[in-house]
């Protein structure tokens, strides 16, 4: 079951940095440029180690997102493994035919035609002739370009291009995919259609590594994930929880509560579980460590769920609350909490004398941690990533004679793993 | 059930190619093999090149007629009519053109093969492939130029009635032996162009330079014989000289100075793929 295809040990990349010399005269550029050729010893330079000690194993059929902030290593660490850049120290061993996927539209030619460039394309990214052959009308009829095949490709618009691209690059079959940043391009309908193109592949048993700033696109499309920071894999994990994680952390620097620096909100939590939500339509209470600095009379307190795109999924706000001041708890307990997996931030009020129009804003803070929601899917596992709500639901017709289960369904998708 | 699965990975044809990345240590070791796994790119390299050669011009491949003739005629007037250079009893137009052919390919693959890695700077910082496919291909492509001049070749060969002789089965040699010097050179010259730019202001020159060092447009027999062998270091004398004589049957077949050229190509060759093969493992992080 769990044969590993990528196995990473020690792997570490070192890059010179710096300014190189600078030229002195005209003398010493033409010297430079007929002995440098030759020479070897340069000025001592400083090294950057954008990588170092980088072990793990992927196993097949396993996709696994690389997330970190830029310059964590994410790009260098898939152009070794694409074999584009040679690694300084430790060794990677892949096994079965590599295909990567760098860029949108490697090796296109403007002056080539469609036709022609779909071949060129091909065979750059790994493909053989016969292959590209087989696959010629599904590569066209996905990028919807049948009827400009013999226009060149200059001529296309940009969308086009684009379209063409990532038809070829999608229809790659090989073993090992190696995916890096390129679904960010095209418009959100070609965007989804690559997606599930992608989603495909992986399920006749491929292994993808994948490399985006987009955190829908991860959670969508990798099972696990390895946040790399500074060079190094800090965590590894599950997806949800780990974004949850990251996108913590990429918020913290920016976040902060604002009121009269009170630091009234000091944390929360879901009991035991942390900040992750693993089952919605069970009854979840939200566990708020306050210290109020004051007595609170007839006070509020307003709790808000924002998704990912900022939208305000629910609010809940409660009046005449009356607090001391010292360390203590609000807890919230919803029947539950039906949301689809994802990152969601928590924003908290707190208001004393009054509501939260007419009482004294005592704080408003930014929940930290993000609330993990990492339910499984309810019925289609594709249902995961549509709209907003994670509700059951029961279809019957005629001549539908099972009715399927959450648990038949929720099985073998995501519950397989158990770590 | 571990049998079974165990028989399965143990048959030959399932097992997949274990790809070991490491860093770079044995750059002397030439990928011959890996390079040949990669003939269908390799292949559509050249297509590419050959296609997009002459894309947007008004009179296409006649370029590679038409560069070869009127060199030919200019060198013709200059140095036959003007100079009187010895011409081994050959006309003059067969003269050098003879010597214009492979001097002609060998000339623009040279300097195809040395901007190559360069110019697809874009392919080599996004996707693997052995790098030495890029010059290879270059020195390829301009064989299709070539059979295009060498028709009209065939076509002053029968307007100036020089019989074949047996030795024109040893063009193929002389051949090789052009694609081999370009590919040696073309090697050294792409990867120090991929990190030294300079490369691409020097070539101009040294292929002028390297013209006038090589019998083109004189015969080799106007050197002094005993600077001659000395003369073979440059692998295109012999090929340029052996050209000549296998295509007319004038003038001596080359000798002894074959011998230095394929040893100088030999050279060439191995010095250039081990330097390629060196420069390969940093490029994707310079170019």
């Amino acid at each position: 079951m769990s044969e590993t295809v990528i196995q990473v040990e020690g792997l570490g990349k070192r890059y010179r940095v710096g300014e190189r010399e600078r030229y002195l005269a005209l003398r010493d550029v033409l010297t430079r440029v007929f002995t440098s050729p030759l020479r070897r010893n340069r000025r001592p330079v400083d090294f950057l180690w954008a990588l170092r000690n980088i072990n793990f194993n992927i196993s097949r059929g396993e996709i696994v997102g690389l997330i970190g902030r830029n310059g964590a290593g994410k790009s260098t660490l898939l152009k070794i493994l694409a074999r584009i850049t040679h690694p300084t120290e430790g060794s990677a061993d892949l096994e079965g035919r590599v295909g990567s996927l760098l860029e949108v539209g490697t090796g296109f030619h403007p002056e080539l035609t469609g036709r022609e460039n779909v071949y060129l394309s091909g065979a750059i990214l790994g493909m053989r002739k016969r292959e590209i052959a087989r696959k010629f009308d599904e590569i066209v009829s996905f990028a919807e370009v049948e009827r400009f095949l013999d226009t060149p490709l200059k001529h296309y618009s940009s969308g086009m291009q684009m379209r063409l691209a990532f038809a070829v690059a999608a229809h790659l079959e090989p073993e090992i995919l190696l995916v890096d940043e390129v679904l960010a391009v095209g418009d959100l309908q070609f965007q989804k259609k690559c997606l599930g193109k992608m989603g495909d592949v992986a399920k006749t048993g491929r292994t993808i590594v994948f490399v985006s700033h987009q955190m829908t696109q991860i959670r969508r499309l990798c099972e696990h994930v390895f946040w790399l920071d500074g060079g190094q894999i800090r965590r590894g994990g599950r997806t949800g929880e780990l974004i949850a994680a990251y996108e913590t952390e990429m918020m913290s620097g920016s976040a902060k509560s604002q009121g009269d620096n009170f630091e009234i909100f000091i944390g929360w939590e879901l009991g035991s579980s942390g900040n992750i939500l693993k089952d919605g339509l069970r009854e979840v209470t939200f566990y708020f460590t306050v210290n109020p600095p004051e007595p609170i009379r007839r006070g509020y307190f307003g709790f808000h769920i924002h998704n990912d795109a900022s939208v305000l999924v629910a609010s809940w706000g409660f009046d005449g609350l009356n607090m001391e001041p010292g360390v203590q708890q609000i807890r919230v307990t919803l029947p539950q909490l039906p949301l689809r997996p994802g990152t969601y931030s928590i924003l908290t009020s707190l208001f004393n004398g009054g509501n939260n129009l007419t009482g004294k804003m005592l704080e408003i803070w930014n929940g930290i941690p993000f609330l993990a929601v990492d339910t499984l899917p309810l019925c289609h596992p594709e249902d995961a990533w549509a709209g907003i709500l994670n509700l059951p639901a029961q279809l019957d017709c005629a001549g539908f004679k099972e009715s399927i289960t959450v648990q038949q369904i929720a099985g073998p998708i995501r519950g397989s793993r158990t770590d | 059930m571990n049998e079974v699965i165990a028989k399965i990975d143990s048959s030959p044809l399932a097992a997949p190619p274990v790809i070991r990345i490491t860093p770079p240590n044995r750059w002397w070791a030439l990928p011959f093999r890996e390079l040949w796994e990669y003939r269908e790119l390799i292949y559509f390299f050249v297509w590419r090149d050959i296609k997009i050669r002459y894309k947007q011009t008004a009179i296409g491949a006649a370029w590679a007629v038409l560069q070869p003739f009127m060199t030919m005629l200019i060198f013709s007037l200059f140095f036959g009519k003007l100079a009187h250079i010895p011409s081994l009893g050959l006309p003059y137009p067969i003269f050098y053109y003879s010597a214009l052919l492979p001097w002609m390919y060998f000339s623009s693959a040279l300097q195809n093969s040395t901007s190559s890695i360069v110019e697809n700077q874009r392919l080599v910082t996004k996707v693997y492939f052995p790098r030495l496919s890029l010059p290879f291909s270059s020195v390829l492509s301009g064989l299709v130029d070539f059979a295009i001049s060498f028709l009209m070749f065939m076509v002053l060969v029968i307007y100036y009635r020089i019989p074949p002789t047996p030795a024109i089965f040893l063009v193929p040699f002389f051949l090789l032996l052009a694609v081999l010097t370009a590919l040696g050179v073309g090697l050294w010259l792409s990867a120090l162009n991929a990190i030294y730019r300079d490369v691409r202001y020097v070539v101009p020159f040294l292929v002028q330079f390297w013209m006038f060092a090589s019998p083109v447009a004189y015969p080799s027999s106007l050197v002094p014989a005993k600077w001659r062998w000395l003369y073979g270091l440059n692998p295109m004398a012999g090929v340029i000289e052996g050209f000549r004589w296998s295509l007319t049957g004038h003038g001596t077949p080359p000798g002894r100075i074959m011998i230095v050229s394929c040893t100088m190509v030999l050279v060439l060759l191995f010095s250039g793929a081990a330097y390629f093969q060196k420069m390969e493992s940093t490029v994707a992080d310079v170019v």
